[in-house]
């Protein structure tokens, strides 16, 4: 079924500037096989995310159970931003956009389901929908994402899908904490409430994981991370999942704000800030891959991760389509096989600097995070003001790694950090926090000053070089000028 | 006896499968019981099928118009709450 090269992620030799960061870094410690059936997948793999596409069909919009984080007015929490109801899809039309995005985005390798509700809630709409997509396109992987309560159930027929990615929302083992998030859930014909429910829950997440991983199926766990309620156990939840053969961890903030009318929302539940989220991550990381770049895309996202296409396949464009599924499936394989080459290419080392040569001053350099505004390719090439979103990086004498993103519209942390007259700029340089630098292609006079009052070093100067090298660059450069040695102070705000 | 599903209704598809009497269609502007066919489960279930898994408080009203899900029985949030916030 494979159309496409697999390639040889993590052989690279040596540390390239390159595989000393993200890739690496979330990819080393899985197996061999599993890196083959990850490689271009964009949402388990970093690397891949730049170059290839997905999309989600939405067309599971019931639910069986509530969590604290969801309005069932808008989408799946699980795995959307809250806020966009997505268009529902019968699966037929679900099958038809599949086949016109695959056309027209030869990138595209993944299709996934993930609601709007829960898709194994859904289960003839879900199943349809991957029956169509393997008869025409079979070369395209399918996943799906679920709460997890009817996970054991369904094991045969989606194991008969040949469907071999798998994401579950697991928040907690505890059944004490799981009735602070799931006030219900839908069993054997009743509502069941409080911890009866959270136990219920718990008990088919648990035992659909296991059956899964036993399948040889791929189960990435999805964690909300709710301050207060399940932070300080989600690191437990990450080694257990482990254990079990969860293959990788994806902890995403909470995003509650009053407006989607959550739960949480509504009761003023605070979301974690980026740093707080950084700080579980990384707990969580030694004994698990963990996951840093999901965007918690929409159900109904199409295209590469932070580009949205879904305009370009509304029903009635698509319904008029005509496809030669042959001709289209081959130019796939072809130009999936040269993104793969293209990837598997061995980095060539621009020696912009040597961290090593400056690691007898290691004691003036402590690690920092620095922001970059691209829009993909993995280069800095974008504008400041353009940029919705920053990648984060960590650089320290030991290298460089990515650690994040950063959507400047999502970590508003309550009143005192975004305020209803704070403007765009305002928003951007809080959604920036702790971040000691922030490199983009071009900047204005205005943002570069307010972030200069923020203790943010603005920089364009690499202006198209590659992410890695130019946050290495510039680190090296701030060390060497001296700029490293006192932190910020702390609550740097704009003046 | 007949269940009835009004304005409330945010069109998620939860009830429809469920009810054994096939008395539920997806409509405009919102999913509807058709009063003829709905058993109000009985016979079938303990519980009113589409009652016990919709999400939305107010959305499914019996016979005589009272909420089988009173504001607040679902969402934990306090209607007093909900009230405040207009
Ligand atoms: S599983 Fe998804 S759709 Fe269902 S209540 Fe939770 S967040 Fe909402
Ligand atoms: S009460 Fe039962 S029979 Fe009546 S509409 Fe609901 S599910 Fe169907
Ligand atoms: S479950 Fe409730 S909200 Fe959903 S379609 Fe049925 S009546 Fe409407």
């Amino acid at each position: 079924m494979a159309t496409t090269t697999p390639i040889e992620i993590g052989k690279q030799s040596g540390c390239s500037a390159s595989s000393c960061g993200s890739t690496a870094d979330q990819m080393s410690h899985l197996p061999a096989h599993i890196r083959e059936r990850v490689f271009n997948h964009p949402c388990y793999s970093e690397q891949a995310h730049h170059h290839f596409a997905r999309m989600h069909v939405a067309v599971a919009p019931a639910c069986n159970i509530q969590c604290n984080y969801c309005n069932r007015k808008y989408d799946c929490a699980n795995e959307s931003r809250p806020g966009v109801v997505s268009e529902v899809l019968h699966p037929e039309q679900a099958v038809k956009k599949v086949l016109a995005v695959a056309a027209a985005i030869p990138q595209m390798t993944v299709v996934g389901i993930a609601g709007p509700g829960d898709p194994l809630a859904n289960p003839e709409r879900t199943f349809a929908t991957f029956r169509g997509i393997a008869e025409y396109a079979p070369d395209i992987k399918l996943c799906v994402s679920t709460n997890g309560l009817s996970l054991p159930q369904h094991i045969d027929e989606l194991s008969r899908h040949n469907i071999d990615h798998v994401t579950i929302t697991i928040n907690t083992l505890d059944e004490e904490i799981g009735a602070e998030i799931y006030p219900w859930v839908f069993w054997n014909h009743k509502r069941v409430r409080g911890r009866a429910a959270a136990r219920i829950l718990i008990e088919q997440q648990q035992r659909g994981l296991e059956m899964l991983t036993e399948r040889g199926v791929l189960v990435k766990v999805n964690s909300v991370m709710i301050p207060g309620v399940n932070d300080a156990h989600l690191k437990e939840v990450s080694r257990v999942v482990k254990s079990k053969g969860a293959f990788l961890h994806n902890v995403m903030p909470l995003i509650a704000e009053p407006e989607h009318g959550t739960y949480y929302g509504i009761m003023e539940q605070r979301s974690p800030s980026a740093q707080e989220l950084q700080a579980l991550q990384d707990a969580c990381a030694g004994d698990m891959n963990m996951m840093r770049h999901c965007r918690q895309c929409r159900a109904d996202a199409v295209g590469l991760l932070g580009e949205d296409r879904g305009a370009e396949f509304t029903l009635d464009k698509i319904e008029a389509m005509e496809f030669d599924y042959e001709e289209i499936r081959a130019r796939r394989a072809a130009v999936q096989a040269s993104i793969a080459a293209e990837m598997n290419k061995p980095k060539v080392q621009v020696a912009t600097v040597s961290l090593a040569s400056l690691r007898r001053r290691a004691a003036a350099m402590p690690p920092v995070l620095m922001a970059v505004a691209s829009n993909g390719g993995n280069v800095v090439n974008q504008h400041f003001g353009h940029a919705t979103e920053f990648l984060v990086y960590e650089a320290s004498a030991n290298g460089v790694r990515f650690v994040g993103t950063r959507r400047t519209d999502q970590y508003c942390v309550g009143s005192d950090h975004c305020d209803e007259g704070e403007d765009t700029l305002a928003r951007t340089i809080s959604a920036l926090e702790g971040c000691r630098a922030v490199l983009c292609a071009r900047i204005g006079i205005t943002p570069w000053e307010a972030l200069e009052a923020a203790g943010i070093k603005p920089d364009s100067d690499h202006a198209m070089e590659p992410i890695e090298e130019a946050v290495a660059a510039l680190y090296a450069a701030m060390a060497e000028a001296g700029e490293l040695t006192a932190a910020p102070a702390a609550g740097a705000s704009v003046a | 006896m007949a269940l009835k599903i009004v304005a409330a209704c945010v069109n998620c598809w939860a009830c429809e499968p469920l009810c054994p009497s096939q008395a539920i269609s997806a409509a405009v502007p919102h999913f509807v019981i058709d009063a003829k066919k709905c058993t109000e489960c009985d016979g079938d279930y303990a519980d009113a099928q589409c009652a016990s898994i919709c999400p939305i408080e107010c959305a499914i009203v019996d016979a005589a118009g009272v909420p089988l899900n009173p504001p607040g029985s679902l969402t934990n949030i306090p209607p007093e709450r909900l009230a405040a916030l207009g």
